[in-house]
């Protein structure tokens, strides 16, 4: 195999001090053997592959981004720093050129995490991918950034957070959300009203194989890049897809997760999911890394691979091909259906349903969008958690018109804390977060 | 009394040292086809007329392995090699003779694929066609479990044969660095063996009974007899010499520079409260990384001799060394040169001097005074801008706990520490630009000699307790013993403790200095379906590098 390496940038953070709790999968020793098997195979010694050191995250990068309730600090451990710090780090190795792309291997993960954060859910307190894409825009300029999210659980905290944003476009592949958590990802979640077909989700039968994935990629992944033009491509790079994995039902190996690397070839790769920690993690790791420095990943391969045993049978494969061609179809059409959607409305609500499994917290929602020919629009969130605590939150989206930023100071000058224990205004092109 | 010997690449140093001091030091040139006759050479005018029996113990610093390496006059080596899945062999940097057979040992020490006997029989075959005497074993992950390595020593096993295994090198990971160190203790493994031989029969010819060391590339000694089955581990023992020297005259306990400068090149090295660092995986001699335990150094191409040129309006300062300084008769104008021409020193032939750095001033078009500060502050610069770097690098080294993230110690260097022959005119200046305190040893030019003599034994050992599957490793001693499921880490630091006191003395060392550390000690939970099936215990301990107790080498000017 002829190919060319790329310099690829790993930042190892496996916090071998850190869990959730004793025996929740998200726990210290997740990436122990990942780090064994990328030790042992010598990667570190590639003139081609680099090692850095993560580094913090602020609660400026983290209120750039979300909003937490009572605030950011309340949140997060230190550990969630350090692995939102690690994905920032791996981002300026490359905006700077240093490496032609990087790998974040960090924990705890951060795609579950929404924008409003009243606790921590499906093993995620704040989102290290949105930390770490909202620091580059503040860092580097306005960039279209593509997040493609193949943890085998729908990123719905990523969706959440550019559910309005015309200039990040959110693909996730995932287990059906009927047979698994968090039981969302439809093909009709397809984005706000002024960002419609900026959120595609494509949910797999469970026992969806390499063939499976790989045909998704090509058939509807790359076309849509292609298309979209993004300056960014990023990797939520989940891993719970492995055929080993003890909280899902699919069937993907090292082989495809490596493969699907090379064709997808992320600018950035950020660590979600993945649980099989023994007999997936060290060989899907180093496939990935492999992959991403342009070397030779054709030996990387579980010692049970069988893959003619693992292939999904031939009437899955048509349910995949039939629903990515319609998937294929919605986002051809994108611009008539946003037509019909928003009709002649200049606000469009919707409310939400949201509970925190790690932490048992249910939240009901209201959030309102402005409609924007001109940028994301104006959004306003009414959330009100069963702890009793309720905020009020306005958000400024980044590129704003002034038509959105005046109408957001409005709201937020003619907003009083009343009913609310506080109430949050973001701008995220001038980078303020004000608290009343 | 002790009798220390560095046998260098141009200069052999000898040193003999009672509890008093040093008594006595030489230097002689060192003989490259006959570094035997070196030895003779400098112990018979260092001993003179001292009754020999009252030596206690003799250590050499040797480049016999390194230069064998470096000149590429090694033996053929057959290597045998089971990788398994992985990174594509065509990416491992092999020499040849090598075969890969079938095997494969997991991360966690599980024997995932079986040996193939008829496979390994093929291979004997071949070697033994060929002529191929030395052989290296190697499997992935053959330090988690060597038990694969030692079932092809045995299909491989005759009289004739030589044979290194991976797992015995070391008890670090690293499949393509333990593949290197393999090849290179098996390809010196002969020529080292023959070494020995003629240093013990010298030796007693001339009556001395006592314990030889040699010292290892981590500024550790062992025992000589010991040391034949780990020639590798003798390489690139003269930085570690220079190293421990400046330790043992300087006795400094908290973080600081030790510098060589020498005449090509000026070496660095850090000292995090008096002890020396080692590299973290392993020392790299050519273009071979190993994970032979090393003390960490950075060479750079500046020194004394280095060739000072001014083209394209650029000034520049080595990397190559064309002779020695213009002052003794040197082609190139050199940083020596110019420090005679500043009057910072007074040696050589300081018309010479000026002569050649007025070549420069006149392609520079400044006074020669002038050029000569701009090289003299250049090459301090240089070798300031390179320590920087390396305590940057050090600093910046990842961790993978939150706690090390959070509290980890920063190293920060309080005194810079010279030796080499333009320790006196350049000290003063670097130390300014470091701004800390400079010390030069006295009896510097001894340095190796000293740092050899005084060197303790130093050892590592590497503890894998698995208790879902009750096994405890000690992949590189070859252990594997049973335990019970409630073992836990205090138990693996005991036995740990128990079997490096045991390998430290079995290699030499005296019991007073058996200082042991814990280096890694982690405990995890494996965990199947959210139930606890065992804990993976990982403890390392070292005896780290230091000086023998009792001694010591003079006190600073």
């Amino acid at each position: 195999m002829t190919k060319k390496q790329k310099k690829t940038g790993l930042v190892f953070f496996p916090a071998f001090d850190w869990a959730i709790s004793p025996t929740h999968p998200e726990r210290e020793e997740r990436l122990l053997y990942t780090q064994d098997q990328v030790i042992e195979e010598g990667l570190l010694d590639a003139d081609n592959i680099v090692e850095f050191k993560p580094g913090l995250a602020t609660t400026e990068d983290i209120n750039r981004i979300h909003i937490c309730v009572p605030d950011a600090m309340h949140v997060v451990t230190e550990s969630h720093l350090i692995s939102a710090g690690g994905a920032i780090t791996a981002a300026d190795k490359v905006l700077k050129r240093e490496v032609d792309n990087a790998f974040a291997l960090v924990r705890p993960p951060g795609h579950h995490a929404m924008r409003v954060v009243h606790g921590a859910r499906g093993f995620c307190n704040v989102n290290i991918e949105a930390i770490m894409i909202e620091y580059i825009r503040k860092v580097y300029g306005p960039k279209r950034v593509a997040v493609v999210d193949t943890d085998c659980h729908h990123g719905d905290g990523t969706q959440d957070i550019y559910w309005h944003d015309p200039n990040t476009l959110f693909i996730s592949i995932h287990q059906d959300g009927r047979t698994l958590y968090p039981g969302s990802g439809f093909h009709d979640e397809f984005g706000g009203p002024n960002a419609l077909g900026m959120t595609v989700n494509i949910p797999l039968p469970p026992q969806t194989s390499d063939r499976g994935f790989l045909y998704v990629l090509d058939q509807v992944i790359l076309p849509i890049l292609d298309e979209f033009k993004p300056d960014l491509i990023i990797n939520s790079a989940g891993q719970d897809n492995h055929y080993t994995d003890p909280i899902t039902n699919m069937r993907f190996s090292a082989q495809g997760y490596a493969t699907l690397n090379d064709r997808l070839s992320p600018d950035i790769a950020v660590l979600e999911g993945g649980y099989s920690i023994e007999k997936a993690l060290p060989y899907v790791n180093v496939g990935i890394i492999l992959a991403m420095a342009g070397m030779d990943y054709s030996h990387v391969k579980e010692p049970d691979y069988d893959p003619l045993s693992l292939r999904e049978s031939d009437e899955i494969l048509r349910k995949i091909e039939r629903d990515a061609a319609e998937i294929f179809r919605m986002w051809k059409k994108r611009d008539t259906l946003k037509a019909k959607l928003v009709g002649d409305a200049q606000y469009i609500r919707r409310r939400k349903s949201i509970f925190y499994d790690t932490d048992g917290i249910s939240e009901q929602q209201e959030e309102t969008v402005r409609v924007c020919e001109d940028c994301g629009g104006l959004v306003t969130i009414d959330s009100m958690a069963d702890t009793g605590v309720r905020i009020f939150a306005v958000i400024v989206p980044g590129q704003s018109c002034p038509a959105c930023r005046q109408a957001g100071e409005d709201v937020f000058e003619k907003t009083g804390k009343g009913k609310y224990h506080q109430v949050f205004f973001q701008d995220r092109d001038r980078d303020i977060f004000i608290t009343k | 009394m002790i009798l220390g010997i560095d046998v260098g690449g141009t200069h052999t140093d000898a040193v003999l040292i009672d509890h008093g001091g040093i008594k006595r030091k030489a230097k002689v040139s060192t003989d490259a086809e006959n570094l035997v006759h070196s030895l003779l050479n400098v112990t018979g005018v260092l001993l003179g007329d001292e009754n020999p029996e009252k030596l206690e113990r003799v250590v050499l610093s040797t480049t016999i392995s390194t230069n064998a390496i470096v000149q590429r006059k090694t033996d053929r080596v057959g290597m045998v090699l089971a990788s398994g899945p992985g990174v594509h062999p065509s990416q491992l940097t092999l020499e040849k003779d090598v075969h890969f057979i079938s095997g494969y040992v997991n991360h966690r020490g599980m024997e995932v694929s079986k040996v193939d006997e008829a496979e390994v029989m093929q291979i004997k075959k071949y070697f033994k066609a060929d002529g191929i005497e030395n052989v290296g074993i190697v499997g992935k992950f053959s330090t988690r479990n060597p038990r694969q390595e030692l079932k092809i020593m045995d299909f491989l096993k005759d009289d004739l044969t030589q044979m290194s295994l991976g797992h015995r090198m070391s008890g670090h990971l690293n499949f393509p660095r333990r593949i290197a160190t393999t090849y290179l203790n098996a390809a010196v493994s002969k020529l080292y063996g023959r070494f020995v031989q003629e240093v013990l029969t010298f030796v007693r010819h001339q009556g001395i009974s006592v314990p030889i060391y040699i010292l290892k590339a981590d500024g550790g000694t062992f025992d000589i007899t010991q040391s034949l089955e780990f020639p590798v581990q003798t390489i690139l023992s003269g930085p570690a010499a220079s190293i421990m020297g400046i330790l043992a005259m300087s006795r400094c306990r908290e973080d600081a520079i030790a510098l060589d400068i020498g005449g090509t090149t000026t070496d660095i090295a850090i000292f995090a409260d008096g002890v020396p660092l080692l590299e973290a995986f392993g020392v790299r001699i050519d273009e071979h990384k190993t994970l032979i335990r090393g003390l960490r150094t950075k060479s750079i191409g500046l020194g004394g001799d280095s060739c000072v040129r001014f083209d394209n309006e650029k000034l520049t300062i080595g990397p190559d060394r064309e002779g020695p300084a213009a002052a003794f008769g040197g082609q190139c104008p050199t940083p020596t040169d110019a420090m005679i021409v500043l009057g910072l020193t007074r040696i050589g032939d300081r018309e010479k001097a000026v002569a050649a750095i007025m070549q420069i001033a006149e392609k520079m078009h400044s006074p020669i005074e002038e050029t000569a500060k701009r090289i003299f502050d250049q090459a301090c610069q240089t070798i300031v801008s390179q320590i920087k770097r390396v305590i940057e690098e050090i600093n910046n080294q990842p961790v993978y706990t939150i706690h090390e993230m959070l509290d980890g110690k920063k190293l920060n260097p309080k005194t810079l520490h010279v030796v080499g022959g333009p320790a006196e005119p350049m000290a003063p200046y670097l130390g300014q630009l470091l701004d800390c305190p400079v010390f030069i040893p006295e009896h510097a030019e001894v340095a190796n000699a000293i740092g050899a003599a005084l060197a303790r034994t130093t050892a590592e050992l590497t503890i894998l307790a698995d208790t879902e599957q009750k096994m405890l490793t000690i992949a590189e001693d070859g252990y594997q013993t049973a335990i019970p499921s409630h073992f836990g880490r205090e138990d693996a630091i005991r036995i740990g403790r128990e079997k490096l006191r045991e390998k430290a003395i079995k290699m030499g060392a005296a019991e007073e200095d058996i200082e042991m550390e814990v280096i890694e000690n982690q405990e995890f939970n494996m965990i199947k379906q959210f139930y606890t099936t065992g804990k993976n215990i990982r403890v390392k301990l070292q005896v780290k590098p230091g000086l023998i107790s009792g001694f010591k080498a003079g006190a600073f000017r």
